[in-house]
């Protein structure tokens, strides 16, 4: 409660309430966050249960046009499914895709940079060149490689239920260097203060003074950048699944769903391309505008 | 009395060359900087040694050295018998000296961590020394070592950033005796607070010693916070000691011109109608340092010998003093 009220009186929900446009995206993260979330318990249909699902409402258009039926109300696909709840499961699949991997390039970006920052040397010089040369490729170069590759190495049978944790590798994998560079740089900077000398005079152990005393101090940054590449991963994931090496049709995510519908585009089916893609706009916008905001409203310097 | 820490001709030279690919292509010279020349001291138990100087000197070099932040290049330091090279071994001997010796800082405001809590940060020792295990224990100790530098055992529950500058430092003394150390190394403990803090600080620095019997190693550059906390002084000039003798000697009678220069430089608050003679000339550059003694391009008594022979400390009557225009003979 203390806590709670502390966060109430703080600078930054100051200057959350000041900004009508961060509040708005906020309101729309939550909402897109929660549909996804939510999905089996608030969508209208399952889409994925056979037993619910009727060819005989196979490309129906959205309710409000002429052929359009009150039980879907934004069309279904070629096979009779609901487009808003495929939405909400595919938005599901999109933000675990997202969120897992962010965690993975934070966990690997934040480990090799502070190790990189405060041991220094060669093991600095070594991760850093690494570093430099996984930069040299685009990052969605590196993503594609690894999960069309990758996948070939699976069993075939076995493909579409491991292809989730082959593309949140590839995209984790490709995310770490930002993380690393950031905390490297930050722990440069906090290992030359007092208090890290003095917990050294203390007999403090090396490990202990980089997590207990390093790590808090650098992490404000990286928790910036984290809520920014949440955007930019939900981008790849779609980007891979458009190009048909994310996730299978079985377990749609919004890019497989905009990438199947995209067939429809010129036989008059726009909805099963548009709805997905306007559902991916409206997240990757709100998680970027406020990732934005947290950037300026942590940075001192533009208060 | 025996001495208690014994730094014998410690030198620390930095590599302060440009990265190998550099030196190769543009042929840049490899260069070293000389922050610590064959400084020798002995500091007795329980008493006070200032060192001052000018900032670039080479004084908390000399503080980062003895408490091990940085090893000596050459020389050796011992402290209660032992050699200060073992503590970054993690054995038990190498721990039991670390205990021993503690450090206080010279800026508060960055020496504590600030996203811990008072009694956190002056737990640490005793958590990492294993001193006490019991946290019920821990706490009676923090509050103890709160109440020595005249906090209450409350304010452990606050984060640094709610302290003033004088109670950051308080802190950080409660820190550093912790351990229960036998030897403090103050680095200008009191140049970053309001005057009337930095008397505060020093009685209870003063009053600490008397009662736990502390040795302390206390730099500054503000001589007359050395004349109130210290036993002994020694000059340090460029990296090296310049003249090194009992407080009384080196403030009555100093021998170096330097240690000379320095002491008319301070404002004569009785107003006796002393001239005050301000410090003339700048430190030279110590990656090019004048050959023979370093003094010798501000020195007002600069004879021919200065600028081809470097003078030795030599000691006589237990002030020693480096200097060919005042060799302590002629005392």
């Amino acid at each position: 409660m203390d806590t709670l009220n502390r966060f109430f009186d703080s600078d930054i929900w100051w200057s959350f309430k000041k900004s009508p446009l961060t509040v708005g995206a906020s309101v729309v993260a939550l909402i897109c966050i929660f549909g996804a979330l939510l999905a089996p318990v608030i969508a209208p249909h399952n889409p994925y249960d056979l037993a619910q699902i009727s060819l005989m409402n196979s490309n129906l258009p959205p309710s409000w046009m002429a052929e359009g039926q009150p039980a879907f109300p934004i069309g279904t696909d070629q096979q009779g499914r609901d487009i808003l709840s495929t939405i909400m499961y595919g938005s599901r699949v999109s933000l675990l895709v997202a969120v897992s991997a962010v965690v993975m390039s934070l966990f690997m970006g934040v480990t090799l940079g502070l190790i990189s920052g405060y041991v220094g040397g060669r093991l600095d010089s070594f991760i850093m060149r690494i570093a430099d040369i996984q930069l040299s490729f685009p990052s969605i170069l590196v993503a594609l490689l690894i999960s069309g590759v990758g996948r070939q190495f699976l069993p075939r049978d076995q493909q579409d239920s491991l292809a989730i944790y082959v593309i949140v590798f590839s995209i984790g994998l490709t995310g770490w260097v930002q993380y690393a560079r950031t905390v490297r740089g930050s722990a440069l900077v906090e290992k030359n203060k007092e208090y890290v000398q003095a917990a050294r005079v203390i007999g403090v152990s090396k490990w202990r003074i980089m997590v207990k005393h390093v790590l808090p101090n650098v992490l404000g940054p990286v928790l910036v950048i984290a809520t920014l590449n949440v955007a930019t991963a939900i981008l790849t994931e779609a980007t891979l699944s458009f190009l048909g090496v994310g996730m299978p049709a079985t377990q749609p995510s919004l890019g497989t769903l905009i990438n199947e519908g995209q067939n429809f585009l010129l036989s008059g089916e726009w909805w099963l391309t548009l709805f997905p893609g306007l559902a991916l706009v409206a997240m990757v916008m709100s998680v970027n505008l406020v990732g934005d905001w947290l950037r300026d409203a942590l940075n001192p310097k533009l208060r | 009395m025996s001495a208690f820490v014994t730094l014998n001709n410690v030198s620390k030279i930095f590599d302060v060359s440009a990265p190998w690919l550099n030196r190769v292509i543009e042929r840049k010279p490899q260069s070293f900087l000389h922050a610590v020349s064959d400084v020798s001291f002995d500091i007795r138990k329980g008493e006070t040694l200032a060192l001052v100087g000018e900032s670039g000197c080479g004084k908390s070099t000399v503080a980062r050295l003895i408490v091990g932040l940085y090893q000596p290049t050459k020389g050796s330091i011992t402290i209660d018998g032992k050699d200060m090279r073992i503590v970054d071994d993690t054995g038990a001997s190498s721990q039991a000296l670390r205990r021993k010796v503690q450090m206080i800082f010279q800026d508060p405001y960055a020496s504590l961590n600030p996203r811990w809590r008072v009694a956190d940060i002056v737990a640490e020792p005793i958590r990492t020394h294993k001193l006490l295990t019991d946290n019920a224990a821990i706490n009676k100790r923090v509050a103890e070592l709160l109440g020595y530098v005249k906090l209450t055992a409350k304010d452990g529950e606050k984060f640094p950033h709610q302290f003033s500058g004088g109670q950051r430092q308080r802190i950080s003394i409660a820190r550093a005796l912790a351990s229960n150390p036998e030897f403090l190394i103050c680095d200008e403990p009191t140049s970053a607070l309001d005057v009337s803090v930095q008397a505060q600080v020093l009685n209870l620095m003063k009053d600490l010693q008397r009662e736990m019997g502390l040795t302390y190693l206390f730099i500054s550059h503000n001589l007359q916070v050395v004349h109130h906390i210290s036993d002994r002084v020694g000059v340090m000039y460029l990296g090296r000691i310049v003249e090194i003798g009992d407080k009384k000697e080196v403030f009555g009678n100093p021998q170096h011109p330097y240690t000379r220069m320095l002491l008319d430089a301070i404002p004569d608050l009785k107003m006796t109608g002393k001239a005050r003679t301000p410090v003339a000339g700048e430190v030279p550059n110590p990656l090019n340092p004048p050959t023979g003694c370093a003094f010798n391009p501000r020195c007002p008594q600069k004879l021919a010998v200065c600028e081809q022979a470097r003078p030795q400390l030599v000691t006589f009557k237990g002030r020693a003093v480096a200097c060919h225009a005042n060799a302590p003979t002629s005392l």
